[in-house]
């Protein structure tokens, strides 16, 4: 069980090292408050169908720029240290799980911002609540690794939103359309394949990252 | 000679299908009228695009467990040769769409779907321009191309199942197998697949040769 041991390890030194700078994390929120304010002021009131769109736009753009740092602020000979000290899954294993509590912060707090200033009836807000904490599972998930991809080829963000966003778009069709049916207050036995199908993206990705990963590790 | 049989028999199978789909005899039916002869040329593109990326996918894999360079040559080649398929696919796809739904691109899941496909091998191309490094841009590459193949298979063939499509086998409709009564146009669609596969796998062999020779000059020359 000495995997478990090092993925402990090493998501308690992330969450040490972000705590200690606070600087990603009051960045990125910052942002999330930023994006809504501005929006809120641009569209004053809009529709329901763009109000879902515009949330899910913003917070895309928000876990692109939260997890693209995710190996970035690493250097170099940190990266080979660890590399000696843990395996090439328990660390994909350890970011992965450290973005998803990150993007799971960050989307409810962006939720909670972004009902409160931009209202809209919702019809069934637990189920969007749902929504919001598969997709930005689902968010951190496949932006781990495309990140990891990324900075193996120089940090180039452009780079990261060229790969990351035809990836990303059926989980976002997907999200989109439950959200749609949660705000429009549709029997929950209507999303129940597209909850599965979430769950599914996620696992999928969550396996062949753990497969990859170890490959993309070693230079 | 002894090894071109294949390639022989793709040409006498396109030869054959380009003949049959043209003067053969296809169901009458509304909306699509004679287009419907559109099908021995639009499917096939993309059953030979996805014969040529899963060639890519399982060369991709082959090189990470070996890491030999001619197994990345090939991956790349197939998705060069593959993306030239999709946009034919694309391309005779419109012309049909323009003429049964009146309008080149409708807002359609089976569309948008296989655009966006086609955007994430751009962007295995892209990657693969950004690095310069041989064996990191073979690597890096090669793992981008396992983790966007399963993403591909949603995107073109799962997704569109399930929502409201315009297209025929999407969202509920089904395909022209049920007007093919007597067969006649399963007669000219399977053979003309078969023989779009193998001109895109020579098409495919032919640019891996010519890499691997340029690789070869190279590598004497330093």
């Amino acid at each position: 069980m000495s995997l478990l041991k090092e993925v402990k390890a090493l998501i308690h030194k992330d969450i040490v090292l972000e705590w200690r700078s606070k600087y990603a994390l009051n960045g990125i929120l910052l942002y999330v408050v930023s994006t809504v304010f501005v929006c809120y002021q641009a569209f004053k009131s809009v529709d329901p169908t763009t109000w879902n769109a515009l949330f899910w736009i913003i917070l895309l753009f928000a876990s692109v720029n939260a997890i693209n740092k995710s190996f970035v602020q690493e250097s170099r000979g940190r990266q080979l240290y660890y590399y000696t000290l843990a395996s090439a899954k328990a660390v994909i294993l350890s970011k992965i799980i450290y973005n998803i509590l990150m993007m799971l912060l960050l989307s409810a707090i962006a939720y909670l911002v972004y009902g409160i200033i931009f209202r809209n009836p919702l019809g069934d807000p637990a189920l969007y609540l749902v929504t919001v904490l598969l997709g930005s599972t689902g968010f951190a998930c496949v932006f781990t690794m495309v990140s990891g991809i990324s900075a193996k080829a120089g940090n180039n963000s452009t780079l990261m939103a060229i790969l990351s966003f035809p990836i990303i778009i059926p989980l976002l069709l997907v999200l989109i359309k439950v959200s749609k049916n949660a705000m429009n207050g549709l029997d929950r036995s209507a999303s129940y394949d597209e909850l599965v199908v979430l769950v599914a993206i996620n696992m999928m990705t969550i396996a062949i990252s753990l497969l990859l990963f170890p490959y993309l590790w070693r230079d | 000679m002894k090894h071109a049989w294949w390639k022989l028999l793709g040409i006498l199978l396109l030869l054959y299908s380009i003949i049959m789909g043209i003067l053969g005899p296809v169901p009458a039916l509304p909306i699509v009228h004679e287009t419907i002869r559109n099908v021995y040329f639009h499917v096939p593109m993309w059953f030979a695009m996805f014969t040529l990326y899963s060639i890519s996918v399982i060369y991709s894999i082959k090189y990470l467990s070996t890491s030999n360079p001619q197994d990345d040559l090939v991956a790349v080649e197939s998705v060069n040769v593959g993306i030239v398929f999709c946009i034919f696919g694309l391309l005779s796809g419109m012309l049909w769409a323009n003429f049964t739904w009146g309008d080149p691109w409708p807002n359609d899941p089976k569309l948008n779907g296989s655009a966006i496909a086609t955007l994430m091998y751009l962007a295995y191309l892209v990657l693969r321009n950004a690095l310069e490094e041989e064996q990191k841009r073979a690597k890096i590459s090669a793992v981008y191309n396992v983790f966007a193949f399963p993403i591909m298979i949603v995107l073109m063939y799962i997704l569109p199942k399930t929502t409201d499509s315009l297209h025929p086998g999407a969202g509920g409709n089904s395909g022209f197998g049920q007007f093919d009564l007597d067969g006649s146009m399963k007669a000219v669609l399977y053979p003309a697949s078969l023989g779009w596969i193998l001109i895109g796998i020579w098409l495919m062999t032919l640019r891996y040769r010519i890499r691997r020779l340029e690789y070869k000059h190279y590598a004497a020359v330093e």
